[in-house]
């Protein structure tokens, strides 16, 4: 079918003025937070299930490439439309539908904001956990396509942990029903865990029906300085095994302290290698006696320095030395490759000597920092790739740091997601058995290979720099 | 020399967008439309995609170039502080040398050229003053900010009889210790809000400061930027550093947020086009000058009104937050009260609200929710655009709270005292 009429009939569904083929909006939709562009052909902007379902149906039937963008902030690469074809917005789909404080559930649609959600569920005394560092932008139904996580994710999980069910359109336009309103429910295959974190690539979710909890009276927030790597990183196995799950156990190492160092006046002891961020919540009156433990618990482990915050003001200012990392690292070099590896949380150590000895071995500035408690380790490798040869040495040293990753049980993306960033690292976690397995789901759902193609698993993709960044 | 930068000088500024999106959370346009091209990350693509030749400065490109109210919300929250505000101004520019002013931009002389034009503000004419633009000179910021047809479905202030200029003469004596103050009112103080600036003169004189007060003042530029035009706001940086260059004043006082911004902010984006003395928000001077002890030290009065102030993205942006706030605590007369959402743009933006008056005012009346659960019957601000469009947004509601000039208040609490 010729392009201007496909264009009408996208138009006959959302209405003219939520369809677009123009150059402007074709850019403005080309690119998420990896900073790649991949033009799409057509950007459309859904407001409603039997919308999406009507415009699925007809990128089925037309063999057009087809993928749902929510804020377009992932960082691996899965709202990039790397073959063209459609974008289907769902910003539009922003309605918060049901709060309901007896069952405990929210009903959203895709389109909500993370943060919104939490603002609106505080004011009644409830909680959605899930925190990625980019909540007050992401949207709900892209926190469900890659299955965010966030520093609170060492007490309370991940997305998967929240949803109960789904409205998923799937490529071939049909709109299913996955889970309920219910916390239990065995009734056949759980596709509800299918489709969160599959990426947009097996269908688009419409509606999302989301678990709550009570939310905790308090939390009090410390600052711990350590001599050492090792020391901050037993104190997080220490902390554990003393039986204390913190709601946030966030660490920066000796790279990071002085990369934020560079950037602003730093109050920590000279000497500090390590710094832990440790948050409790709870009953009020419960929090003194769990912080006052926790640093009972760590003290014999060369701790320098601990301060607990006593008003929102000081918490704050200890969050903002963790804040304070993202945006310095540029000081250190131009390029920077984000990986959010995990490993068991009692290897964290093991993998932060790995880390520096890559580092050393490539010559190449890695800032590590992220959630020590549940293992996810956000790593930095830092470059400048105009410098000749740049490009294969990181290839090298993100190679060794995969390789080590899974060899200590760990695995290449704890939050973030594949996409077609890590694509080509996933065969060294999974077997081709198990591969291909995945690939037989996204097969027999969408036989046509319209929904997010060319993400997750690895194929010739054609990573073109965008002709209009300079770099 | 231009004053402003061009699109190509911003190149490196534009490469350190990382793209993370976090503009999308502080961009009240965005917030409305839901469109990438509304936001600050869409806009760095597009003007990045204009300098590679990617795409021409065509007719979609220019409107989502006209969706920004240039608040600096994205700018201040960028973990890269990119300013996008100041690249959409060079955008905006760009598009006006290649395909000549906006129909908005072209407002002032077609009101006074266009029988039909004149026609529609005569319809409006319950709402405001048709005399109003007879009282203004065409160079003013206000002709551009609010063309006929937007002024239709706005209620205005009463427009004074007597200006800034003709209440006040240009210099007023003060002690011989103590420096000359000079004071940029910028148009909206001078045409419709002169008791504002009245008051502002009469506290300077309470601290027995000279006041210089140039007659040959314009407009700020502000509009003129907000709309592209170039070689406007360069003729009138040059004439406002002209106003004030044989002044020999110790620093240049303003009352409007907006004026600010143009004169700290944009006039020194490229050298040659800096005042030599300091240009200082009057919160802050008067905070510096110790008045907020005075004002705590006067007996309280029996019955408070309860007030609640609005940020001007102009002062927020320049990190004048608590100042404002710090004054109106200390009032004896009033009880102050944070309203949620101080911070949130007004929505008017320059020439913004005649662009897309509707977006405007849905932008606006988000205000309205926070303001109510405040319990506020005052809502003071420090930038007459935004106490105009505040008391439109409130008007429309039919809510019976008044919005002021932090000024204004502060002036009842000394003056109401010493009568």
């Amino acid at each position: 079918m010729p392009n201007n009429q496909i264009l009408q009939l996208l138009k006959d569904i959302v209405g003219a003025d939520n369809v677009s083929s123009s150059i402007a909006d074709r850019l403005t939709h080309s690119f998420d937070a990896t900073q790649q562009q991949f033009l799409p052909d057509i950007v459309v902007h859904a407001g409603t299930a039997d919308e999406v379902s009507r415009i699925v149906r007809l990128a089925n039937t037309e063999r057009i490439p087809i993928l749902p963008r929510g804020a377009g902030s992932g960082f691996t690469g899965g709202s990039l439309p790397i073959k063209g074809g459609i974008v289907l917005v769902l910003t539009r789909m922003n309605h918060i539908l049901e709060i309901d404080t007896e069952n405990l559930i929210a009903i959203v649609e895709p389109g909500v904001v993370t943060g919104r959600l939490q603002q609106a569920v505080e004011k009644l005394g409830l909680f959605y956990p899930p925190d990625p560092a980019s909540k007050d932008f992401s949207t709900l139904g892209g926190n469900i396509a890659e299955c965010a996580g966030g520093p609170r994710c060492v007490k309370y999980g991940v997305t998967r942990d929240y949803v109960l069910g789904l409205d998923v359109v799937t490529p071939a336009g049909d709109l299913i029903h996955t889970g309920g309103r219910t916390m239990k429910n065995v009734v056949g295959y759980d596709l509800t865990r299918l489709f969160v974190g599959s990426e947009g690539t097996l269908g688009i979710v419409t509606r999302i029906i989301l678990r709550l909890l009570p939310k905790p009276e308090a939390c009090k927030t410390m600052l711990v300085a350590f001599a050492t790597i090792d020391g901050a990183a037993q104190a997080v196995s220490a902390i554990i095994r003393g039986k204390i799950i913190p709601t946030t156990l966030e660490f920066m190492d000796g790279s990071a302290i002085d990369c934020v160092r560079k950037a602003m006046p730093l109050d920590l002891p000279l000497g500090c290698r390590a710094v832990l961020i440790i948050e409790v919540d709870g009953d009020r009156e419960a929090l003194d006696g769990q912080a006052r433990k926790i640093l009972e618990i760590i003290r014999p482990l060369g701790v320098l320095e601990s301060r607990i915050a006593e008003t929102p003001e000081e918490s704050e200012a200890i969050w903002k030395v963790r804040r304070s990392i993202s945006p310095s690292l540029r000081r250190l070099n131009p390029d920077k490759f984000n990986e959010d590896i995990v490993v068991p949380r009692s290897k964290v150590p093991d993998m932060i000597r790995a880390l520096e000895a890559i580092s050393t071995r490539y010559s190449v500035p890695i800032v590590n920092f992220g959630h020590a408690g549940d293992g996810n380790i956000h790593v930095n490798v830092m470059v400048n790739l105009a410098e000749s040869g740049m490009e294969n040495k990181v290839q090298q040293a993100l190679n060794d740091i995969f390789r080590t990753t899974v060899a200590l049980g760990g695995s290449v993306s704890g939050e973030h997601g594949i996409g077609t960033a890590k694509a080509s690292f996933i065969g060294m976690e999974l077997n081709p058995a198990t591969m291909a397995t995945m690939q037989a789901i996204k097969k027999a759902l969408d036989p046509n290979n319209i929904m997010n193609p060319g993400k997750i698993f690895p194929e010739a993709v054609s990573e073109t720099s965008p002709s209009s960044q300079p770099s | 020399m231009a004053i402003q930068k061009t699109l190509e000088e911003y190149g490196a500024q534009l490469a350190q967008c990382v793209r993370c999106g976090a503009c999308q959370a502080h961009c009240p346009v965005y917030l409305e439309t839901g469109s990438e091209g509304s936001v600050a990350r869409g806009k760095i693509v597009l003007a990045a995609s204009v300098l590679a030749g990617d795409i021409d400065l065509d007719e979609r490109l220019q409107e989502e170039i006209s969706l920004c109210l240039m608040c600096g919300s994205c700018v201040t929250k960028c973990p890269n502080q990119v300013p996008t505000d100041a690249i959409v101004a060079a955008l905006r520019r760009r598009i006006t040398a290649d395909q000549g002013l906006s129909p908005i931009g072209k407002g002032v002389a077609a009101l006074t050229g266009s029988p039909t034009l004149l026609k529609g503000v005569l319809r409006g004419a319950g709402l405001l003053s048709p005399l109003l633009f007879k009282k203004i000179p065409a160079t003013s910021g206000l002709q551009l900010r609010f063309s006929p047809d937007n002024l239709k479905e706005r209620t205005l202030p009463p427009i004074p009889d007597h200006h800034l200029f003709a209440r006040l003469p240009e210099f007023l004596e003060g002690q011989p210790d103590k420096p000359v103050i000079g004071f940029f009112a910028g148009c909206a103080i001078t045409y419709l809000y002169p008791a504002v600036g009245e008051a502002l003169v009469r506290l300077l004189q309470a601290f027995g400061y000279p006041v210089s007060l140039p007659k040959n003042q314009g407009c700020c530029g502000m509009p003129a930027l907000s709309s592209g035009n170039g070689p406007l706001l360069d003729k009138l940086a040059t004439a406002n550093l002209a106003a004030f260059a044989d002044r020999e004043v110790a620093c240049i006082l303003t009352a409007c947020a907006s004026c600010h911004g143009a004169l700290a902010g944009h006039y020194a984006e490229k050298d040659g086009y800096r005042f030599d003395v300091p240009i200082v928000d009057i919160h802050a001077f008067l905070k510096q000058e110790g008045i907020i002890d005075q004002l705590s030290a006067l007996p309280k009065w029996p019955q408070r009104q309860r007030v609640t102030y609005h940020d001007p993205c102009h002062l927020r942006t320049q990190g004048i937050t608590q100042a404002p706030r710090e004054l109106l605590r200390a009032l004896p007369q009033l009880e102050y009260i944070e309203m949620a959402d101080a911070g949130l743009c007004c929505g008017l933006g320059g020439t913004f609200t005649a662009a897309h008056p509707e977006l405007s005012r849905a932008i606006g009346d988000r205000k309205l929710a926070g303001l109510e659960a405040s319990g506020a019957t005052l809502i003071a601000s420090g930038c007459p655009g935004c106490i105009l469009q505040l008391q439109d947004i409130i008007n429309r509601a039919g809510l019976p709270i008044r919005a002021v000039h932090t000024l204004e208040l502060i002036h009842q609490a000394i003056t109401e005292q010493h009568g």
